[in-house]
């Protein structure tokens, strides 16, 4: 229920312009699971720790449960259900398939986003870049290990791809 | 959502100037910026009711700008933008280590330079850079602006010298050269931790000897603070174990620890006196 002080925004959320209404101070990450119906943002610790709900606002990764609903004013947002076209898997969620980077699964959608924010502005990261760009976000079951293989798997995917 | 908003309500002004008139005519207004602090705390229930003004679209709280005599960030820089930006990296390497040490990057996207020094945690990590590097913050209201030195800004716990309405809009950097930096946070993991020492060091040295100093530490203090009595014992000495030991000794009476869920008194002790030593030793 919008209550009083409820705002109507216009955002462009995964490529689709829409209006949406919710108080100003909501979490994004509430907006978009509740409102816009898109539940493949998770929520983990809700207190900008873990990462499972990173989305990219204007081109960021960002926390979504640490912003408020008035920063998707006029924003771009890209959450995990706009990274695939149509049927096609962005070589990042091919390359987790692959290479076992997902377990349980709650952390991935967060996970993914962070990898493709790394290598739209790394192309060619080192295993380092890919620890460091993936430092915010908690995984409890792959020991990590795999997931960074699944990372350095899609930058070899996407470099063949452009070759 | 856990929390109820209720009584919350985030206003979006369209300029500075009415960002100022909403903060001057609600005494209890508080300013939100990239929401990485105040929206943990609303999550968990101690965010105090009431409204809060949004600054993060305002243009003129943002952008690095560059003097003879300094270099303005202006308040809502965000820890990215530090990283990215290279008269920091070149003059500033304190708060450019600060930036990439603070939480991942999610939350240097969204976090901003003046929320971190108005969260006033006693465990951030730019304050320590800002202290050695001589800080002035630039302080605005509807009644003008005023410069204050950064070192005279946090007062207790918490406690700072803004006036009601008042916010800071811009830090100002002297520009400095001669000088040999080091930084060092201590804390559980290596990337996204919270400091359990974070300590910032800057020396000048005129052939063997101490120029100048500066030394200032995060999370050994109701707030973050400048060593002065480990700086003066240090200046004028060759560094030595005699010079090394005496600012050590310094350096212990005027910090003040605390045991609490991150680490103990003791421990932060030996590691601030441990942080003193090898910054000097590296200074050698």
């Amino acid at each position: 229920m919008p209550d009083r002080r409820s705002v109507r925004l216009t955002c462009t959320l995964n490529g689709r312009r829409l209006s949406l209404d919710a108080h100003p101070m909501a979490r994004l990450l509430d907006v978009l699971r509740q409102q816009a119906g898109l539940t493949g943002t998770k929520e983990g610790c809700g207190e900008g720790e873990c990462g499972a709900c990173s989305v990219l606002l204007n081109g960021r990764l960002a926390n979504s449960c640490l912003t408020p609903f008035a920063h998707a004013d006029r924003a771009t947002i890209v959450t995990i259900e706009g990274i695939a076209s149509g049927d096609d898997l962005h070589a990042v969620q091919e390359a987790f398939l692959e290479c076992g980077g997902a377990q349980c699964g709650i952390c991935t959608p967060g996970i993914v986003l962070a990898a493709v924010d790394l290598l739209e502005r790394t192309p060619h990261p080192t295993e380092h870049d890919v620890r460091a760009a993936l430092a915010g976000n908690l995984c409890r079951c792959t020991g990590y290990m795999r997931i960074f293989d699944s990372v350095l798997e899609a930058c070899r995917r996407l470099s063949a791809s452009r070759a | 959502m856990s929390t109820s908003l209720d009584g919350f309500d985030l206003v979006t002004p369209a300029s500075l100037e009415e960002a100022l008139g909403l903060l001057a005519s609600d005494p209890a207004a508080r300013p939100f910026a990239g929401g990485t602090d105040l929206m943990v705390q609303l999550e968990a229930g101690r965010l105090r009711a009431g409204r809060y003004v949004n600054l993060w679209d305002l243009a003129e709280l943002r952008g690095i700008t560059e003097s003879p005599e300094s270099v303005a960030v202006g308040a809502l820089t965000t820890y990215t933008d530090i990283r990215n930006a290279d008269v920091l990296a070149r003059e500033y390497p304190l708060l450019v280590r600060a930036a990439e040490e603070t939480g991942g990057t999610a939350t240097q996207n969204r976090g901003t330079i003046g929320g971190n020094i108005a969260n006033a945690s006693p465990a951030a990590d730019t304050p320590p850079a800002l202290l050695v590097y001589d800080a002035e913050l630039e302080l605005r209201s509807t009644a003008g602006t005023r410069r204050v030195p950064y070192t005279a800004f946090h007062t207790a716990y918490k406690q700072m010298i803004l006036a009601p309405g008042e916010i800071i809009s811009r830090i100002r950097l002297p520009r400095r050269t001669g000088w040999l930096d080091y930084y060092r946070k201590v804390g559980p993991r290596r990337a996204q931790a919270i400091s359990k020492v974070c300590f910032a060091g800057s020396i000048a040295m005129s052939g063997d000897t101490v120029a100048d100093v500066r030394i200032a530490l995060g999370s050994v203090a109701p707030f973050v603070v400048r060593a002065v009595q480990a700086e003066s014992v240090l200046r004028g000495k060759s560094i030595n174990d005699e010079a090394i030991a005496a600012a050590e000794r310094a350096l212990r009476s005027e910090v003040a620890p605390i045991d609490d869920l991150r680490s103990t008194a003791e421990y932060r002790l030996r590691v601030a006196s441990n942080l003193l030593r090898e910054f000097l030793s590296h200074s050698q």
